[in-house]
């Protein structure tokens, strides 16, 4: 069994078998709807008194506030906090860094009433870019994504056809929408996706 | 479809929410000390009103908070929002 | 008329006029034959060019009928489509004509197509500030305001066309023609035509079904969805649904020719299409005059305008001006025809009762106007309540709670001026803006009205005209051939209320939801009954207001969309090995692995041997997983399950049960301490969900003082389970560093290691009373995990095994499943798990609930194990359990019933677990269970049947 432990092992991400059908969608619409996993991205519940010491010990272990506006997503370069609800946040970073970064929070919030739980493998995101990502959402999702109402820099967990989803806007440079699944349902919103992309592309018999 | 009142996300669809019953029906302090009629108060009874009714609502699908919910059961009219351990309106 | 091709292809068809496209011909089959049409005909506008009169029979009586109105509110019309797509029932009026067009007239109802059917259908959510319901004169003014606003809005109307009534009629319909061009510069404005708005939810959720593509026929384009369902959440609603024509209750008013005044004014703009060549008019109001004039323009010959009101007017006056002769203060009392109009018969109506003469006048055509229903239908579904105006002798709105407010003739206002001003200022008003008139007046001119003559007459309340005979084809409800006769007989039997005379007669009941027959109803009811209509009022109106396909309703949600399908992280392990999939909730787990030639019950038994002789692994990921952090969440599980757990050891695993307040059993599965503040624990599959949630509301509303967090993992990792003699052997290999021997890793106990050379969390539980592990590994490296096993354990003939192996194997052990073997009236006690309940403590959630008399009592359902006489029997599951045999008379006690069943390799028999009525003290009696007609004689057991001293579980 050593064989196995030589080579470093390629991790396999939840819809790792559905890149050929997102790319083909993205070619197929023109870019009008473009479909893409970022796999494996790194995330951390959060959980503590947005009031309290620890809010503040992240912040500087972060260089990035956790937002106490519900709804939103603040930024820095590497990292994303979603606000999830009034003492929950889930922090995204680059895929790998999951383990530095449960250790820095793990850290700066030791002694309070917190939690760090590393969750990276309960979701994976899809990237839902183009000019009718909206269009495309609306089929399935209730929210109002209306950049009156839902622009860069807001998140909602909310449901998309029949599965729960946590969507983002991405920020201004980068229109579109993260749109985070669990992984078990991945599979099941992938193809909702891509059923639903089929009427912005011209010839649907090129994505199946 | 209500549009129900989160009092941390704003109005959301009511499929995001699940329904918790009557609010302010707090777990007894000791239930070894009630007799097996008050336990089974506790348990198992409710109002029932036409009217202005104080229930729960907890916001599942998003920031999973609990939350009290004043609504007319005639109309379906929200009348408040108010979070666990704020006051709610008196009703009269 | 003979159903025969005319001699001209369209000899109803007006020389000019109407929206159509006389440049090209559509060529359609109805019944069988050939015919043409032109783009912009609906089907009924085209038939009637050709000269059909007949489009179909009626449900009950099989009488013939003709096109009647011409849009939704149409109740005689109906056909089915064959082609270019198939359709089971709708009305000739609503389709619009395309190229190669099939369509068969209907006996009153359709049936479903065989096939499938192939077309794709979506929904879409819509959020906008107004949401304005109808595009006539109203409905446009409104949608302009609001839009000019900067307001998002949506304008839906159920037409292929904007503009209701103004469609085709010059100077009012170059009006309409600058509304639409003007609001479809609006970016923030939605318009939606073929889209009709069928429900009215709470808070302003409204439902509208968009036909996309039927209009195209063959060229509708496959990848586009034939239908659409807009779910809309509106700020703010503004009903412009205009007004219907109420029919009057006569005899023989069903026959092809008889039809609405209105609907026969619409034939004649939009189509172009003269509904016959001599035609009567019989009103209750001013309505039936321009109706009279326009096809007197038209061409047709006009031979009487019987007006029911003595004193008729200025219109009057206008119809002798051009010639038509006028009968005020008469009635229509019946028709003639085989089956199609050829003569009406007309007399004198005093106080309300024919009388002197007939006159017989020859007419293929007749038009009947008994006065306006508001379509109040979508404010009735807001909740909104209606009151009856006499003067306009109509229910009208009166309130509502919802943002929403009435326009147009859907508000009783029926000049095209008034509906206009209006619409604008609600549509201002709904965008939040206070418009002037003077604004108003200048941005929104309306149209000339060719009907505003400066003065009209009041209509009468018109119901019935009291017949010759029995009032037996005095039709009330066309589409559901409710006549007054069937309203005397359900009045005769003593029902005064319109919801029970709704029901007794089946009146207003059709897919047509009463548009026509509804209010009609109430007036003849109330004239029965000697009570005032407005005493009477209407019946309650529900969604949808016009049929809506279930195919629409379900839009992408069929097939492998229907419900979410959850996956493991090993999923195409499995499909790599030909596992058999079971549903579990929305999870697709494994259920066995067949190898060539293999049956279910082959498999099984060879999983089974496998786990209890060797080694068997199988994929448990979607156990539910919570992490469960903060100082006090010892404390907290105390709290929830019914065992103790705060002494349980960081290193160390426990099982444990929670239970609802009421005592019954919520959920179980294993608690590990994974530090001295932090615990992971397991839930069953299906319960996940539920008890995270049920976690979170003891914290948040009874306990916020606890600090403790909660998070789920479930996704977090992935779990195989390594059952079997072997287990260790194979778990060695892979983990060679990983001290293995029961004292230095004990049963009920975990470590971190790694695995195949991933990091792992190895658990020593077991769900089958073997040696047995569980590896949990990140998800990601889960795939390369499964693999290495499988190769680690070749040498030891290693299967994969799936949930019905698992299921032996647990029931072998009496190990009882939450959801199969429980139903929530079960307790710890009942499963006899009362050694998992802490008499110690104080207080957990449901320890009251075990002291009461009920749940104390020695006779309740308990589970034991049931051994059938015949070894090979299966018991069904869900079967009954009975004591006697033969059977008593009924009714005959039931004892419980089964709830787990299978065939047992370990034990060379089958067996059972059931719910027992004192099911422990009766170990050792013989019961039945009834199979069909036999009784099958079965042992009561105890319920742990194989290995009872627990000897296996070390290896
Ligand atoms: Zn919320």
């Amino acid at each position: 069994m050593t064989a196995d432990t030589e080579q470093p092992l390629a991790p396999v991400s939840p819809l790792v078998r559905y890149a050929g059908r997102f790319a083909a969608v993205t070619r197929a619409s023109g870019g009008a709807v473009r479909l893409a996993e970022l796999p494996l991205l790194a995330q951390l519940s959060v959980r503590l008194d947005a009031k309290g010491p620890a809010a503040e010990a992240v912040r500087f272990a972060l260089g990035l506030a956790l937002p106490v506006e519900p709804d939103t997503v603040a930024f820095s370069d590497e990292l994303a906090a979603l606000w999830l609800g009034p003492d929950e946040w889930l922090v995204v970073g680059r895929p790998g860094s999951a383990a530095g970064l449960e250790e820095r929070l793990r850290a700066a919030v030791a002694g309070e009433h917190a939690a760090v739980t590393d969750v990276s493998g309960q979701r994976t995101t899809v990237l839902v870019g183009g000019a009718r990502a909206r269009d495309l959402l609306a089929h399935g999702c209730p929210l109002d994504l209306h950049p009156r109402a839902f622009g860069p820099g807001r998140c909602a967990q909310t449901t998309l056809a029949r599965a729960g989803v946590l969507l983002a806007g991405r920020d201004e440079h980068r229109p579109g929408y993260w749109l985070l699944t669990r992984s078990s349902f991945a599979g099941y919103v992938a193809d909702w996706l891509l059923d639903a992309a089929t009427e912005y592309v011209a010839d649907a018999t090129s994505i199946t | 479809m209500l549009l129900i009142p989160c009092p941390w996300c704003g109005p959301r669809d009511e499929a995001e929410f699940t329904y918790g019953g009557q609010a302010h029906v707090p777990y007894p302090r000791d239930p070894a000390a009630l007799t097996d009629e008050e336990w089974a108060r506790y348990l198992f009874f409710r109002d029932n009103p036409k009217g202005p009714h104080a229930e729960r609502w907890c916001h599942t699908i998003s920031c999973r908070r609990w939350f009290n919910v004043v609504r007319d059961t005639a109309t379906n009219e929200v009348l408040a929002a108010y979070r666990i351990g704020e006051a709610g309106p008196v009703i009269s | 008329m003979p159903r025969q091709l005319p001699s001209s292809a369209h000899p109803f068809r007006l020389p000019t006029g109407g929206r159509i496209d006389r440049s090209r011909t559509l060529t359609f089959r109805f019944d069988g034959v050939a015919y043409t049409g032109h783009p912009g005909d609906t089907l009924a506008s085209a038939l009637l060019a050709c000269g059909v009169r007949q489009v179909a029979t009626s449900i009950k009586l099989g009488r013939a009928r003709g096109v009647f109105g011409v849009g939704s509110e149409e109740p005689n019309a109906l056909v089915r489509i064959e082609a270019p797509y198939a359709e089971a029932m709708v009305t000739a009026t609503t389709v619009e004509l395309c190229e190669g067009l099939v369509a068969f007239g209907l006996p009153g109802r359709g049936r479903l197509p065989d096939g499938p059917d192939p077309a794709r259908y979506d929904a879409v959510y819509a959020h906008c500030d107004v949401l304005v319901v109808g595009a006539g004169p109203a409905g446009l003014a409104a949608a302009l305001a609001a839009a000019r606003t900067g307001a998002r809005v949506v304008l839906a109307d159920e037409n292929g066309e904007l503009g209701g009534s103004l469609l085709g009629r010059g100077a009012a319909d170059d009006w309409g023609a600058r509304a639409r061009d003007e609001l479809a510069g609006f970016p923030q404005t939605r318009v939606l035509r073929r889209t009709t708005v069928f429900g009215y939810y709470d808070d302003n959720y409204l439902l509208a079904l968009e036909r996309r593509t039927a209009h195209l026929g063959a060229a509708a384009p496959a990848h586009v969805s034939r239908e659409r369902v807009w779910r809309i959440r509106a700020g703010r609603v503004v009903l412009a649904t205009g007004a219907h024509e109420r029919p009057i209750a006569f005899a023989d008013n069903d026959r092809p020719g008889v039809m609405l005044a209105s609907a026969a004014r619409a034939y004649v703009h939009r189509f172009g299409v003269a509904p016959g060549r001599r035609a009567v008019v019989f009103t209750a109001c001013d309505s039936g005059y321009p109706a009279a004039l326009d096809l007197a323009a038209a061409g047709t010959e006009v031979a009487a305008i019987v007006d029911a009101r003595p004193q008729a007017g200025l219109w009057a006056q206008r119809a002798r001006d051009a010639g038509l002769p006028v009968r005020a203060g008469h009635a229509v009392t019946g028709t003639s025809g085989d089956p199609c109009l050829t003569s009406v018969a007309v007399r004198e109506l005093r106080d309300g009762e024919p009388t002197g003469p007939v006159a017989v006048v020859d007419a293929d055509t007749l038009l009947v106007s008994g006065g306006w229903n508001p379509t109040v239908h979508l404010f009735s579904q807001a909740g909104g309540t209606l009151r009856h105006d006499p003067a306009r002798v109509a229910f009208v709105p009166r309130e509502c709670r919802q943002a929403v407010e009435v326009v147009g003739s859907a508000a009783g206002a029926f000049t095209l001026a008034e509906c206009v001003a209006d619409g604008a200022r609600a549509g201002a008003r709904a965008a939040n803006r206070e418009a002037t008139e003077a604004d108003l007046g200048h941005v929104l001119a309306p149209p000339p009205d060719p009907d505003d003559i400066g003065g009209g007459a009041p209509p009468v309340p018109l119901w019935l005209v009291p017949g010759p005979d029995e009032p037996r084809t005095h039709f009330v409800d066309l589409q559901r051939d409710v006549t007054v006769a069937d309203l005397r007989r359900a009045t005769g039997a003593g029902l005064s209320g319109v919801e029970h005379l709704k029901r007794y007669t089946t009146a207003g009941t059709a897919h047509d939801q009463g548009r026509t027959s509804g209010v009609l109803t109430t007036g003849v009811a109330a004239h029965l009954l000697g009570v005032e209509v407005s005493a009477l009022g209407t019946t309650t109106y529900r969604p949808p207001y016009t049929p809506v396909p279930f195919a629409a309703l379900a839009g992408r949600d069929r097939g492998a969309l229907h419900d979410p399908v959850r996956v493991t992280a090993l999923h195409d392990q499995h499909l790599a090995r030909d596992a058999v999939f079971e549903n579990v909730g929305q999870w697709k787990r494994p259920w066995y692995y067949p190898l060539a030639g293999e049956d279910m019950a082959a498999a099984v038994a060879r999983e089974c041997r496998a786990a209890r002789e060797g080694v068997a692994f199988m994929d448990a990921s979607t156990l539910g997983k919570i992490d469960v952090q903060g100082a006090d969440a010892g404390v907290f599980l105390d709290r929830l399950y019914t065992n103790m757990i705060s002494t349980l050891k960081p290193g160390r695993i426990r099982y444990g049960v929670m239970c609802r307040a009421d005592g019954m059993v919520l959920d179980d599965g294993t608690v590990l301490r994974t530090a001295d503040d932090r615990f992971l624990v397991t839930t069953t599959t299906g319960n996940a969900a539920a008890v995270l949630d049920w976690m979170e509301e003891w914290l948040q509303t009874e306990w916020p003082q606890l600090r403790v967090h909660c998070a789920s993992v479930t996704e977090q990792w992935a779990t195989v389970a390594l059952v079997g003699p072997r287990s260790r052997d194979v778990l060695s290999a892979l983990a060679p560093q990983l001290p293995s021997s029961s004292d230095d890793f004990p049963f009920m106990a975990w470590r971190d290691t790694r695995v195949a050379g991933v990091a792992a969390r190895v658990c020593r539980i077991s769900f089958s009373g073997e040696l047995a592990y569980e590896i949990n590994v990140p998800p990601w490296y889960a795939p390369h995990v499964w693999e290495a096993i499988a190769r680690a354990g070749a040498p030891y003939g290693i299967t994969p095994y799936g949930t019905e192996t698992m299921h032996v194997l647990r029931a072998e052990k009496g190990y009882p499943v939450v959801g199969q073997d429980t139903d929530g009236t079960v307790t710890p006690q009942d499963l006899g798990l009362g050694w998992a309940v802490s008499a110690k403590k104080r207080d957990f959630v449901g320890k009251r609930s075990h002291a009461r008399a009920d749940t104390a009592r020695p006779d309740r359902k308990q589970l034991v194990a049931l051994l059938p006489d015949d070894r090979h029997t299966l018991l069904p599951e869900g079967g009954q359990v009975v004591a006697d045999a033969p059977l008593p008379a009924p009714p005959v006690p039931m004892l419980g019933h089964i709830t787990s069943s299978y065939r047992s390799t370990a034990l060379g028999r089958t067996f059972a677990l059931a719910l027992v009525r004192g099911g422990r003290e009766r170990v050792g009696q013989r019961i039945y269970v009834p199979v069909g007609s036999v009784l099958v004689p079965v042992t009561v057991a105890e319920p742990v049947l194989y290995d009872p001293e627990g000897a296996r579980r070390d290896g």
